[in-house]
């Protein structure tokens, strides 16, 4: 029983904490809240569909603003797209940083744009381990009683 | 005869002998001698006695002069008769010497002389220059004498604040000082028309003796402020009948100022203007020859203006005593006053008290038993009788509630009971209160609430319900057709405001917001001479066309008063009859502090399982192009009870689409961020609504509530 408690005990510190840095907002838990026996897996899977979509969408901004002249409307294309996904799961500072980008684009800012670009890299990366760890801290809760608490 | 001529040495004399003359000389030569010997000796004597002789060389010069003047006379003794060649020897150098003493004497005399002459002189300017500090060292004394005598005077009069005593005072001072024989004072009437004997220094009993004002005598004495000699032949001196057979003393008058309170102004120094003099007449002892002096008269016009400055002090504490003995009065008429009203309002606190309980008990009584008569077997009649009864009875219940209510808030011992609650619930029951009345009557009730209208709220829950019933209530009560719209939003700057009540002016801050509601009504209208008449107590407007409203009138009042007590406002709106009216209030609500916000920390909710499906089965389309907010709100409508169909494109939205769909959410990526031009745009283009994304369960919910009620969404994030 030790065991259980302190690993909820983890679970509760670390979900508060990315709560407090900014990297999850209230979106997250709306998803938690659809989640239920019904659908038992559905934030796992919304995460992992917004993890496929956004290396996609990071791959196609880096080919275009790698090119000789940028189509700026494509790159405003995509940061929306990515803008869009980042805010439906609740992963806040990655839409902040797509929120500045779309502005740069708006610009047609080069610079700024590059700039941009290597941030939500940034964030995305480092919003996919703090999710990633989550699951997992959840997993093995899960192991240990056979269920989650969702507090 | 002949002589014989011996030779000897001698000298002839130089005229004959003659023996008588001869003798007559000598004699006369000795005294003279002697004289000119005591005279040195008398000298010396007198100035050894004295101490003050300057010219002791002169008297030495003198002496020898007078010495040798004695000398030769003495001498001369010798030659009268034959005398030796010795003789004339001695003669002829005391001769020489007295000689040359005596023109040494002649010239210093010269300058002696006016030395002599000159001490005279100063001798006579330092006696004149001596009577002359005399004087002046009289004239001193006098004026001293004289100020000491002011002083007195002056100390006597400023001991006493009582009017009566400080003139007595200063006709005793000054008789006694100046000795005079007798003392007036004059004081002019109310009318200001006469002037009156007020105060006399030997006079017991004055007559009341009044002179007129516009005497030449009194306008002279009054137009300086100098003492001025009359006659005293003149009325005011003229006091008692003429005792001495002589002449009577000289009268001097002189002007008393009655300084008035209102005369002390900061920038103008009462200087001429309206002021109101008495007059102060001093008479000398008649049958004496004194006269009066400049120093008495100063003296008095002194004392006068002390007079004056006394009075005036005494003046003004009179009258503060008077305002102090006022105030005093009305406290304690104040006092009582108030010890009287919380008499009454105790009483009337334990009437209603006692009455609380004393007519809800019947009242319960006849409701609970009539609603159990309902529940029997009843013809028609008796149904309708049973139920006349418990609708009256329920109205008398509801009268009684809103009498002891509105008592309770009249006499200010109502308190609000504040807490946070939310407010979109609280409309949201009350569109489920109305809405079952409104259908019955055929209306259609629209419910609309501001984006920016905070989902909690802190304030008088009850009570707010209570106001938005009572208004929306009596817009469905005086409907008979067409529609209720209730809108709620927060109260900016540039709303409307109530073009009666001016001054209200409601001032959001960071803790407070201002609700505003608009209850709008297609019904009977209201004309504008009764709408003042709607929030008084008791009156119900004639005007009405439905009568049997079964309102008590006392609805609006505690609506105003609730209103009031939430530091808001409520006002009615009517363009006339048939144009239906518009009841708008404003209420002051608090913000709630736990914020529902990202910016604080955040703890995540337990998630609560939703079992009911508040829309089972409505078939929904969801057209979006990103896949994760295609999941994401796919399963946002599934866990509300919706069957949910998505595509990712226009082009499958088209052709999936049907009849069956209710509601279709379709997706938009816009460039640029601005998200009102777009909803403007949507709506122009036909769409019922616009939300923006990330969506919350409840914002889904009630989204599609209002999409299904009214076919439109105002509220969008």
């Amino acid at each position: 029983m030790e065991g259980v408690l302190q690993l909820q005990r983890q679970l509760i510190d670390y979900t508060t904490s990315l709560y407090n840095e900014g990297f999850l907002d209230d979106q997250f838990t709306q998803l938690q809240q659809l989640q239920d026996e019904s659908n038992p897996d559905f934030v796992v899977e919304v995460v992992s569909l917004f993890f496929e979509d956004s290396e996609r969408l990071l791959n196609e901004l880096s080919k275009a603003l790698d090119q000789q002249s940028v189509d700026f409307k494509k790159v405003d294309a995509h940061v929306h797209q990515l803008k869009g996904s980042s805010s439906s799961i609740g992963a806040q500072r990655v839409q902040r940083i797509c929120i500045a980008f779309r502005n740069y684009c708006e610009e047609k800012n080069i610079e700024g744009c590059l700039k941009s670009l290597q941030q939500v890299k940034n964030e995305y990366s480092l919003v996919k381990n703090k999710l990633e760890s989550l699951f997992k801290l959840q997993q093995q809760l899960s192991a240990a009683c056979g269920s989650i608490p969702m507090e | 005869m002949s002589v014989t001529m011996e030779s000897c040495n001698c000298v002839e004399p130089p005229w004959p002998a003659d023996e008588l003359l001869m003798k007559y000389q000598y004699i006369s030569d000795f005294f003279i001698a002697l004289a000119y010997f005591s005279i040195p000796l008398e000298l010396i004597y007198f100035v050894k006695k004295s101490a003050v002789f300057p010219y002791r060389w002169v008297l030495v010069q003198f002496g020898a002069f007078i010495v040798l003047c004695g000398a030769t006379h003495l001498i001369n003794l010798w030659t009268f008769g034959m005398h030796s060649r010795t003789v004339a020897v001695v003669m002829t150098t005391a001769k020489v010497l007295t000689a040359v003493v005596s023109c040494a004497t002649a010239l210093m005399l010269v300058h002696i002389i006016p030395d002599l002459l000159s001490v005279k002189t100063r001798e006579i300017f330092l006696k004149n220059k001596a009577a002359e500090l005399d004087r002046e060292m009289g004239l001193i004394r006098t004026q001293e004498e004289t100020g000491r005598h002011v002083r007195m005077l002056t100390h006597e009069i400023r001991s006493t604040l009582d009017r009566h005593t400080i003139l007595k005072t200063t006709l005793v001072e000054l008789g006694r000082t100046l000795a005079l024989e007798e003392c007036a004072l004059w004081m002019p009437t109310r009318t200001g028309l006469e002037l009156q004997l007020s105060y006399t220094l030997r006079h017991q009993n004055p007559v009341e003796f009044t002179v007129p004002i516009q005497l030449p005598v009194i306008n002279q004495v009054i137009s300086t402020n100098r003492a001025v000699k009359i006659s005293p032949n003149c009325p005011v001196a003229r006091l008692r009948p003429l005792a001495g057979k002589y002449m009577p003393g000289e009268v001097v008058a002189v002007r008393v100022p009655l300084l008035h309170l209102s005369n002390f102004h900061i920038n103008d120094w009462p200087e001429l203007s309206t002021k109101r003099y008495a007059l102060m007449v001093l008479m000398l002892p008649s049958d004496s020859a004194r006269q009066w002096h400049g120093h008495e008269l100063e003296l008095v016009e002194v004392v006068a203006d002390q007079v004056a400055v006394a009075l005036s002090h005494a003046a003004i504490l009179e009258e503060s005593m008077r305002a102090r003995d006022l105030l005093m009065e009305q406290n304690v008429a104040l006092d009582r006053a108030r010890r009287e009203a919380e008499t009454a309002i105790r009483a009337r606190n334990d009437f209603l008290a006692v009455m609380n309980h004393e007519m809800r008990t019947p009242m319960h009584a006849i409701i609970a038993l009539s609603s159990l008569l309902q529940e029997t077997e009843l013809t028609p009649e008796q149904r309708l009788m049973v139920e006349t009864i418990l609708k009256s009875g329920n109205l008398l219940a509801t009268l009684i509630n809103d009498v002891l209510d509105l008592s309770r808030l009249e006499d200010g011992s109502f308190q609000l009971e504040i807490r946070t609650f939310n407010l979109h619930a609280l409309f949201r029951e009350l569109l489920n209160l109305i809405k079952p009345i409104a259908s019955v009557k055929k209306l259609s009730v629209l419910l609309s609430l501001a984006p920016d209208l905070p989902e909690y709220a802190v304030g008088d829950e009850k009570r707010l319900m209570q106001i938005i019933l009572n208004v929306v209530g009596n817009a469905v009560k005086f409907t008979k057709e067409g529609s209720i719209s209730i809108t709620a939003f927060i109260e900016k700057s540039e709303s409307l405001r109530d073009p009666r009540a001016p001054e209200f002016f409601p001032v959001p801050s960071d803790s407070h917001f201002y609700l505003r509601v608009h209850v709008k009504d297609s019904g009977s209208g209201i004309t504008p001479q009764d709408i003042p008449k709607l929030f008084t107590k008791f009156a119900q407007s004639q005007s009405l066309a439905t009568r049997n409203s079964g309102g008590s009138g006392l609805g609006l009042a505690i609506c105003k008063r609730f209103v009031n007590l939430m530091e808001g406002h409520i006002w009615i709106e009517s363009e006339g009859l048939g144009k239906g009216c518009t009841a708008i209030f404003i209420v002051k609500l608090g913000i709630p502090e736990r914020v529902n916000e990202s910016k604080l920390p955040f703890v995540p909710k337990v998630p609560t399982i939703h079992g009911r499906t508040n829309f089972p089965g409505l078939k929904v389309l969801v057209m979006d192009d990103n896949g994760v907010n295609r999941t994401v709100t796919k399963e946002l409508l599934v866990h509300l009870g919706c069957d949910v169909t998505t595509v990712s494109s226009g082009d499958e939205c088209l052709q999936v689409v049907s009849q069956e769909h209710k509601v279709v959410f379709m997706d938009i990526s816009v460039p640029g961020n601005t998200d009102r031009v777009t909803k403007e745009n949507c709506l122009r283009l036909g769409m019922d609504g616009v939300i923006l994304k990330p969506v919350s369960v409840d914002k889904m919910r009630s989204v599609l509530s209002e999409l299904l009620d009214q076919q439109v969404v105002f509220g969008a994030q």
